[in-house]
């Protein structure tokens, strides 16, 4: 984790530099268990390709997680998220391997906004699919 | 079977009060791989300002969650979860959840609609201490793939 990004410091249209993010099986067991979300799509391949899913997909909040990381690292500890949304447009699949699946996650300020908030338009895509359309973080900086 | 219309606008009953402490934050922060210090570290958080470590953002979702079960879990809704996907999510947060709030959730369905095959279906969650303090609005929209045909 870095220091605190000023508001003042930071401009509209700069671009973050992106961040890659890991999910394996083993990632979405423990997300399961941790958030309560036992859905079967998220850990039973036989039933997810049963309900025509190309494999075991992640949870969209364990991906919208991935980006909240990203915005939080970017921000550092003196800042606070205080509105945060995403459109999940594809799944993250998960192959049964050692590898799984990359999240990666990319961000620009897209606008300054009053009481040193700022606006953070986000995409996050796994292999050649948009993960993540309309997302954005509005933060508030030190 | 198909989501059951008569719902929209229904407001549920909030969920059990959720006490929030630094275990369940450092698992969740564990499950989604961040290190951060301040959802772990009491002391790294109060350096930063806070009284006790914080949540992560999408943490929200675990509470939340507590709530919209009460809509889906409705047998009479007719959701078919195992056909369910997260369409949209976001989160309003009047400030960070923290360890030692003691918190409840209250769902409303604020949207069915139908979207080609599928269903999707909006809950407006408030996150509220038990206090009456607003922490956080959840909005979720579920898909229900095919839940049109």
């Amino acid at each position: 984790m870095t220091a605190s990004v000023g508001y003042g410091e930071v401009k509209e249209g700069a671009e973050l530099a992106p961040a890659s993010y890991p999910a394996t099986r083993l990632s979405l067991v423990k997300y399961c268990g941790a958030s309560g979300d036992f859905n079967v799509i998220h850990w039973n391949e036989r039933i997810a390709k049963a309900v025509g899913l190309p494999n075991v997909i992640a949870h969209g909040m364990f991906t919208m997680a991935q980006a909240g990381r990203y915005v939080t690292d970017w921000a550092g500890p003196g800042a606070a998220v205080v509105d945060f949304g995403v459109r999940f447009s594809s799944p993250v699949v998960v192959p049964d391997d050692d590898t799984g699946a990359t999240i990666e996650v990319s961000g620009t300020v897209e606008e300054k906004l009053d009481g040193n908030r700022v606006v953070l338009a986000l995409t996050a895509r796994s292999g050649e699919a948009k993960v993540l359309t309309r997302a954005r973080a509005v933060v508030r900086l030190p | 079977m198909a989501i059951n219309r008569d719902y929209l606008g229904r407001t549920f009953p909030a969920a059990a009060p959720y006490e929030v402490s630094r275990v369940k934050i450092a698992e969740f922060a564990d499950a989604i791989g961040d290190p951060n210090p301040l959802y772990r570290d009491r002391a790294a958080a109060q350096a930063a300002g806070y009284a006790d470590v914080i949540a992560p953002p999408t943490f929200a979702i675990v509470i939340s969650m507590a709530g919209s079960a009460q809509a889906v879990a409705d047998p009479g809704l007719g959701l078919n979860y195992a056909m369910v996907v997260h369409g949209e999510q976001r989160f309003e947060y009047s400030r960070q959840i923290m360890a030692g709030d003691v918190v409840t959730a209250q769902a409303t369905i604020s949207d069915i609609k139908e979207a080609g095959r599928n269903v999707l279906m909006t809950t407006q969650t408030q996150i509220r201490t038990v206090d009456g303090e607003h922490v956080c609005t959840a909005h979720s929209t579920l898909v229900e793939r095919g839940g049109a045909a």
